[in-house]
């Protein structure tokens, strides 16, 4: 199994605990990525906002790249996953972005003809490896850990190619093979609020709150997220949010961390660190071993 | 210009041509006199006139006359399209004692006239049309229109209200009825409801006397747990193929007495009781429900442990006693009918809310769909009439979400027609059960029938709530503690301009009518076609809603769209009295533009074979020639055009006559 | 001497195609009366042949036309799925688009011969098809099939299945 891997600027970013995690999940699972050499930003939501056709030609070049080599492209951050699958998307229902889009991939010489398929970490991990496979490695159970199953929007909507979209559950299954228990959280695909907290911040904090307050009340101990936003809205503003409701602390990592623990990594070697709401009580709690 | 065969020499053909005036219509634009001398100077045309109004009693005497004076044995009528008269000017050839086909008709005033304003290119025009048809009658031959007969008993398709009423019509006019039903009892979907709108009517105190009266009439011939599986022939001619699943008891000998079901070494039911949708359970013999017909008892071997381990103490035998009416070896048996004409009253199946995930059905335990909350309403239902939760406790507010998947572009677009009304007849009852708030949420408030109106207006009386607005989601997640523990609606209210949030302790679903799962296969089964949605397809939306284009078979009820159940009854009654009109005629008339190979051309190709869609062409193995079945074929004329050695007519229209007409509209100049 | 004022305000001789239609008795008929009990004006070009299924043009109808002296030719029926005889229309559209490349290969254009489906509810259509037919056969002008008188014969000969 071999993959062009599409981190895009937020996993070099803010986001880095999860290529860190990542990483050692398909590490330890076998699968082979080479990073997409001479990637770019794809743009995400802003630019499309911005300068529609233009955005697309960025995306596009992505895509194109990856072509030459006919991989597929893994691209973990949800935003990058929704861009690059949106301009898939667009480009074959709108003739003129087609155009747009070909022409300018042109002038570089480059050229797209649709045989790159975009796919998410979630989407692998559980149809390609398969839970069997993933609970064969298990090192490091997670023993009942209860985490609250986190999406967000991106990966479901408006695309929903590998999960449901309002009841997505492959996370669930990816992390219940590991020995973790989901808690029942309706909020899956509730909207964390994305850049609101910039623009809008009493409508962003409530938003956020919402979201752990609800885990909270189910005895969550931890929140699972796919998307760098939304990790970084549910654990930087948890005091802020908490002032303007009520105090809530609780650890927001990764799924790929809860794995890449689970599967054995180095728990040093997976972003732990660089929590804002540490996770480690937690784990000694539960004795999950990651010293 | 060209005229390249010049004219053939008419021989004995005379013929009549009569243009028509039509007051002004055609002559106002078409030099009707002019045409009339035109049509004279053609070889073969012994008689030209022109009159103010062919169709008219003395314009159709104006025929018969020259007919008999002038030795006519041929007629042209130019006129108004063909469509509208061929056939007043087909009898009045007939009357005058010619064969009627010996008549072509011009249409000169939809195409003409009335279409064109140059009065020189009109005239023009129909010159040439007018020399088309003198060419083309000149060929025709005589033909008679095709007498089959009619066989007068009757299938009908379904067991619900639909073919029950078209049934006991049937019967009662004293036609033999089969009644095929899938399901081990007639009844329907109406046999599940409890009250029907806006009378509130107890369902099953209107329906069960009809039910009784199936299973009773003389002229009735029953078969439920039965599917149709082969249908062959044409109208007036079925054969059909009916296959009776094994029930495991014989039918004669079982009284209905139900001491199986109390024996059964099963204490409780197991298994989920498919009448009540699964909100209780059932033993492996059981009886659909209380007033089923027929009363016979059904073991399903999927849960009875006989079949699965052939170990049981067989209890059930025991308490039958001597009427020995269970027999586990029965085997599923095969009977041919025959029949004239076909009743399909097949029903609908509703939407299956898993497919809306927004609504919450099968993730928050207490979102019922409607048909479930009609079997908790229904005194015979699981929970003996009391509407209460999964834990048993009663609600003390209830969401009615309508249009689950109706007026859906994700889902169906279509509107279902009876969910409004059945969401506010089930606000009105789950209102005076339990006492509890009732919010529905709408679109529109469709209420079009007889007294619907009023009962939305007697509903608002009673102080149930309404909320325009399409509810975008049920959750279980709760902002404020009023909320806590209580599933949350959420909609746009559209008359007040805001978002509402609105807890309830039980929603309710007013799911869509679809067809049934199988409808396609049941169409091709009976050769009719069905609409984009899968309706089964009336022959016209307006005038013909149930019959079909495949002649001797007609539709009835749901399966042909969304409706209540008066509009199922009378298309039922509609059904039954066309059947009837056909059978009592004795035969039928097909018009006779068949098809027929002529045999000593055929080269045995099978090209044609496939070309017809009603597999009318059979292939003679013994002659190794093509054969077409003049009942059969419809007359379209694909396999005419389709056969290379040119060995298939048409009658009426074949190909000499189609080339003389193509000569004629072009050697005018 | 003619009054050159009045040769010049003479109108030019237009050529007028003259088209032959194949129109299905139950949609594209049904359609062109509607046309008509709806007044709709459109032009004289046009001559239909009534068949009761598009499925039964026999090709050799076409030639039979463009023989004859058809500039154009037009063949109308249901739309696919629509069919009264369930599949005819189908059959048609087969058989069109073979004809059509051979009709191509005698130098017949394609505007020339064409296929339209037309509901019985679509009287417009039949309006709005056929001007728009007689402006593009105009502009193409009149047919000069240069075939062989002896050719032409046979074509339309009724003893010979083609």
């Amino acid at each position: 199994m071999k993959f062009a891997y599409y981190p895009g600027c937020s996993l070099r970013g803010t986001g880095r605990a999860y290529e860190e995690s990542l990483l050692a999940v398909f590490r330890a699972l076998d699968i082979e990525l080479e990073e997409l050499d001479d990637w770019n930003c794809c743009g995400a939501t802003t630019y499309m906002s911005v300068d529609e056709l233009t955005s697309y030609a960025l995306a596009g070049r992505n895509l194109a790249l990856a072509e030459r080599k006919r991989q597929d492209i893994v691209a973990p951050c949800a935003a990058c996953y929704l861009v690059l699958n949106k301009t898939q998307h667009y480009m074959e229902d709108y003739p003129e972005i087609k155009l747009t889009v070909t022409r300018a991939l042109a002038a570089i010489g480059l050229t797209y003809d649709n045989h790159v398929r975009v796919r998410h970490p979630l989407d692998i991990l559980l149809n390609d490896v398969g839970l069997k496979a993933i609970a064969a490695k298990v090192k490091r159970p997670l023993k009942g850990l209860k985490v609250a199953p986190y999406y967000g929007c991106q990966i479901v909507r408006p695309y929903s190619t590998f999960d449901d979209q309002r009841n997505p559950t492959s996370m669930d299954r990816l992390l219940e093979a590991c020995g973790a228990k989901m808690v029942h959280y309706s909020l899956k695909t509730r909207c964390c609020g994305g850049s609101q907290k910039g623009t809008l911040p009493e409508i962003g904090l409530d938003l956020i709150h919402y979201l752990l307050s609800e885990a909270h009340k189910y005895g969550a101990e931890a929140i699972a997220t796919v998307c760098p936003l939304c990790q970084f809205n549910l654990e930087s503003f948890q005091k802020e949010s908490g002032d303007r409701h009520h105090p809530i602390s609780i650890p927001v990592v990764y799924f790929s961390q809860l794995l890449a623990l689970a599967l054995g990594a180095p728990a040093n070697k997976i972003g732990l660190q660089r929590s804002l709401v540490p996770i480690g009580s937690v784990l000694a709690e539960k004795e999950i071993a990651y010293a | 210009m060209r005229d390249l065969h010049g004219w053939p020499d008419p021989g004995p053909i005379r013929i009549g041509v009569y243009v028509c005036h039509c007051g002004a219509n055609i002559a106002g634009t078409v030099d009707v006199r002019a045409i009339s001398e035109y049509a004279a100077s053609l070889p073969g045309v012994a008689v030209s006139r022109d009159y103010k109004y062919m169709c008219s009693d003395p314009g159709q005497a104006l025929i018969k006359d020259d007919i008999a004076s002038h030795d006519l044995n041929r007629v042209v009528v130019a006129s108004c399209s063909p469509l509208l008269h061929e056939l007043t000017f087909r009898r009045a050839l007939n009357a005058a004692g010619i064969n009627p086909f010996f008549l072509q008709m011009v249409n000169i005033r939809e195409h003409v006239s009335w279409v064109h304003l140059d009065k020189r290119a009109a005239t023009e025009k129909t010159q040439a049309l007018i020399r088309a048809a003198v060419r083309r009658v000149s060929l025709h031959k005589p033909l008679q229109k095709r007498r089959v007969p009619i066989n007068p008993n009757v299938l009908v398709v379904g067991g619900g209200i639909a073919g029950i009423h078209a049934a006991l019509t049937l019967a009662d006019a004293g036609k033999q009825v089969h009644l095929v039903e899938r399901e081990p009892t007639i009844g329907g979907h109406m046999a599940m409801f409890d009250k029907t709108f806006p009378t509130l009517d107890c369902a099953a105190c209107i329906l069960t006397p009809k039910m009784t009266a199936v299973g009773s009439h003389p002229n009735i011939a029953l078969r439920t747990y039965s599917e149709v599986v082969q249908v062959d022939g044409y109208i007036g001619n079925y054969k059909v193929k009916i296959k009776r699943k094994p029930r495991y008891i014989i039918d004669e000998l079982c009284l209905g007495c139900q001491e199986c079901i109390a024996a059964c070494v099963y204490k409780e039911g197991k298994a989920p009781d498919e009448f009540n949708l699964g909100l209780s359970k059932r033993k492996p013999v059981y009886l659909p429900f209380p007033q089923a017909v027929p009363q016979k008892v059904v073991i399903d071997p999927e849960t009875c442990i006989e079949f699965k381990s052939g170990k049981c103490k067989k209890t059930c035998i025991e308490a039958c006693g001597e009427r020995k009416a269970i027999d586990f070896k029965q085997k599923e048996t095969f009977e041919e009918i025959e029949v004239g004409a076909i009743i399909l009253a097949t029903g609908f199946k509703t939407f299956a809310p898993v497919r809306n995930p927004n609504c919450g059905y099968g993730r928050y335990q207490n979102v019922y769909t409607s048909l479930e909350v009609e079997r908790l309403i229904n005194a015979s239902g699981p929970t003996s009439g009391e509407v209460v939760l999964r834990d048993g406790k009663r609600p003390h507010s209830v969401g009615i979400i309508h249009c689950v998947g109706s007026r859906d572009a994700n889902t169906n677009r279509w509107c279902s027609k009876v969910c409004c009304m059945y969401s506010l007849k089930l606000a009105h009852l789950v209102k005076e059960r339990t006492g509890a708030e009732v919010f529905n949420f709408y679109i529109d408030m469709r209420t079009p029938g007889k007294g619907y109106e009023e009962f939305y207006d007697r509903l608002l009386d009673e102080g149930v709530h309404f909320v325009r607005g399409r509810v975008a989601e049920v959750s279980d997640w709760a902002v404020h503690p009023s909320e806590e523990g209580k599933l949350v609606i959420r909609a746009e209210d559209t008359l007040a301009g805001f978002v509402r949030r609105i807890p309830v302790d039980m929603v309710i679903l007013s799911v869509g009518l679809e067809p049934q799962a199988d409808a396609q296969d049941v169409r091709r089964l009976f050769n009719i076609s069905c609409s984009s949605e899968g309706w089964f397809l009336e022959r016209h939306p307006k005038l013909a809603p149930v019959s079909t284009f495949t002649e001797g078979v007609f539709i009835a009820g749901a399966c042909q769209g969304p409706k209540d159940i008066p509009e199922s009854v009378a298309q039922a009654g509609a059904a039954a009295a066309e059947a009837l009109a056909l059978i009592d005629a004795q035969f039928v008339e097909m018009e006779p533009y068949t098809a027929s190979v002529l045999e000593e051309e055929c080269s045995g190709c099978k090209s044609c074979i496939p070309l017809c869609p009603y597999q009318a062409i059979a292939f003679l193995e013994d002659k190794k020639k093509a054969s077409v079945n003049e009942v059969l074929c419809k007359g379209c004329g694909t396999c005419v055009a389709g056969c290379p050695s040119g060995s298939i007519q048409q009658n009426f229209f074949e190909d000499e006559e189609i080339f003389a007409e193509i000569e004629g509209v072009l050697s005018y100049a | 001497m003619p009054d050159l004022h009045t040769e010049l305000a003479r109108p030019q001789a237009v050529f007028e195609p003259r088209i032959v239609a194949f129109f299905c008795n139950w949609c594209t008929y049904l359609a062109a009366d509607l046309a008509g009990t709806s007044r709709m004006k459109y032009a004289p070009n046009v001559r239909v042949v009534r068949l009761m299924c598009s499925g039964r043009v026999d090709p050799q109808f076409v030639l039979a036309a463009f023989a004859g002296g058809a500039d154009g030719v037009l063949i109308g029926g249901c739309h696919p799925g629509d069919c009264h005889y369930q599949e005819g229309n189908y059959k048609t559209l087969r058989r069109f688009r073979l004809l059509q490349r051979m009709l191509r290969q005698m130098g017949i254009e394609y505007e020339r011969c064409r296929l339209e489906w037309i509901s019985a509810a679509e009287g417009d259509r039949v309006r709005t098809v056929i001007n728009d037919m007689v402006e593009k056969v105009r502009v193409l002008g009149p047919l000069d099939l240069k075939l062989p008188e002896e050719l032409v014969e046979t074509i339309l000969s009724e003893e010979v299945a083609v």
